[in-house]
């Protein structure tokens, strides 16, 4: 199993966080994996977005630029990506703010209203955290007690009293995902 | 800290890794993409712990002749910084270097020339194998691959160092640098005690006792005489190195039609483009750089004899290709692919260069 995935949305969305996360549950459950930012000036208020990579194999490189999964989280972000996922693969976006629609025929694509959730329900701290779940509701490749874990080392300490709500957020994230195209 | 898996960036090990080792103290310059190695330091603060010292100083320049006061006391002193400060530091280096000092220096490659991008780049394999500052001498070069040699590495730098009593630089890269990936952290090692140390560098400005002369360290030597036998006496020293300090990993060399060379996040790049290779039924193989001075050039002429064209992959215009065709004698077809100024090529580019500039 080697799953590929791209994270972008704006910076501050918790889009770098989410994917540390995913890869710290990924080390706890003894696969391999990477997690590869971009850097720079563009993370200043504008796009942020990172590559994950998990798998039972050695990893040879983090840098791709084909991916099993996008999970796009702003319209510049899935303008950039929607050609970048492998034919056969899934593109995932939050409709907030999306104003072009993806447009490719040969993938999966589902949509989940993260932000509209979290804003509704008063969670939007962890609004990240539903986009997991959503993704993890696809692709199962961590299993639950390994993301608590993911969850431990990627949060200080100081923050762990927020584990419980970031991981009923996951539980709202795989209860709203819903599909738009399925091959 | 026992042995532990751990999950974390490659600037992030570098600096644990010198915690662990060891290190006595740490001089530098804040600079992308390499600034996390002096934030984890300070967020460590090791001088309450091991008793490290860190400081920041007030320019690269600086750090670099902080670094040359600490170690020729004979204690383990590092920098790092990224491409445009590595430019600043290159006259400390060769004093370092002349004046035979062991010491750690970290390179995590931008893209240049000038202040340049920050984003990664291998444009400085030139500056750290053929010079940099002037004079004949050598920094003993090893290029990561991955978090884990970003952390191993800064072992291994204290031993060829103090052997050789030389600079050991650590050639990395933004895209290593800020890169997450699994590490299995090592027992520390604790710093030397005074009496260590004195073991250990002899050679050190650390007291005279009545036993011996002073210990000199500089790299002034004005009768030319002396200077050329000086000289000889680092030339022998670097070819002791060539002898018995080569490093590099041969990956699906026996089969091969064809092999890339690279090194640091390149061949990172380069293994998935061999995979890809290999699902084709191309018979691809990668011969990795792990040390570039000094070059391992037998092995890979060995490896060359039986290939029909070497693909060099390199965040430059093409740089380490010389070293590549000096070791082959140009016997093979021999050609580079690199994207620069930031840019990072994908492993489909890498198959693609491969096929239209080696195979076709």
């Amino acid at each position: 199993m080697t799953e590929e995935i791209i994270i972008a949305g704006f910076g501050g969305q918790g889009v770098l966080s989410m994917g540390k996360i995913l890869a710290y549950s990924g080390v706890m459950q003894d696969k391999e994996v990477s997690w590869m930012p971009s850097y720079g000036p563009e993370m200043r208020g504008g796009t942020a977005n990172v590559s994950v990579i998990i798998s039972d194999e050695r990893i040879s490189s983090p840098i791709i630029n084909q991916f099993d999964t996008a999970i796009i989280l702003n319209q510049q972000s899935l303008d950039k990506f929607e050609s970048s996922v492998k034919p056969g693969g899934y593109l995932i976006y939050d409709p907030n703010g999306i104003t072009h629609e993806p447009t490719r025929k040969d993938i999966n694509i589902y949509k989940i209203a993260a932000t509209a959730k979290a804003q509704e329900l008063g969670i939007s701290k962890v609004f990240n955290m539903v986009v997991l779940g959503g993704f993890l509701k696809l692709k199962p490749i961590v299993d639950k007690q390994y993301i608590h874990e993911g969850l431990e080392h990627s949060l200080p300490q100081r923050h762990w009293n927020l584990i419980p709500q970031n991981e009923e957020a996951i539980e709202i994230g795989k209860g709203i995902i819903e599909p738009v195209q399925v091959l | 800290m026992a042995r532990e898996l751990q999950l974390m960036k490659g600037n992030e090990a570098i600096a644990r890794a010198m915690i662990a080792s060891g290190c006595d103290g740490y001089f530098g310059y804040p600079i992308t993409p390499q600034s996390e190695v002096m934030e984890t330091l300070m967020a460590e603060k090791p001088w309450e712990t091991t008793g490290m010292t860190v400081l920041q100083a007030e320019s690269e320049v600086a750090s670099i002749n902080m670094v040359y006061g600490g170690a020729a006391t004979g204690k383990k002193v590092a920098t790092s910084s990224s491409s445009p400060g590595i430019s600043l530091m290159q006259e400390g280096l060769t004093y370092l270097a002349g004046a035979e000092i062991p010491c750690l220096v970290v390179n995590v490659m931008r893209g240049g020339p000038g202040l340049g991008t920050i984003q990664p780049s291998q444009s400085d394999y030139f500056q750290s194998v053929k010079g940099g500052g002037h004079g004949d001498y050598q920094l003993y070069t090893l290029a990561p691959a991955s978090v884990q040699e970003m952390y191993d590495f800064v072992f291994d730098a204290w031993d060829i160092a103090f052997k050789y009593r030389n600079p050991v630089l650590i050639l990395s890269d933004g895209a290593i640098g800020q890169c997450m990936e699994k590490l299995y952290t090592r027992d520390n090692v604790a710093r030397w005690t005074e009496e260590e140390r004195r073991k250990n560098a002899p050679w050190g400005t650390w007291g005279k006792p009545a036993t011996r002369n002073h210990n000199i360290i500089t790299s002034l030597e004005l009768d030319s005489a002396r200077q050329e036998v000086f000289n000889h006496k680092l030339q022998a020293k670097y070819a002791e190195m060539k002898e018995k300090e080569v490093r590099f990993e041969a990956l699906n060399c026996e089969d091969a039609d064809y092999i890339i060379v690279a090194y640091g996040s390149s061949s990172r790049i380069a293994m998935k483009a061999m995979q890809m290779a290999r699902e084709k039924g191309i018979k691809v193989g990668l011969f990795r750089l792990i040390t570039l001075f000094p070059f391992p050039t037998k092995q890979l002429a060995e490896v060359a004899k039986r290939v029909k064209g070497i693909l060099c992959v390199e965040m430059s215009a093409g740089q380490m290709i010389e070293d590549v065709r000096l070791a082959t004698e140009c016997g093979v077809k021999t050609e580079h692919f690199g994207r620069f100024g930031g840019i990072i090529p994908t492993p489909g580019e890498v198959l693609e260069a491969l096929e239209n500039k080696i195979i076709k």
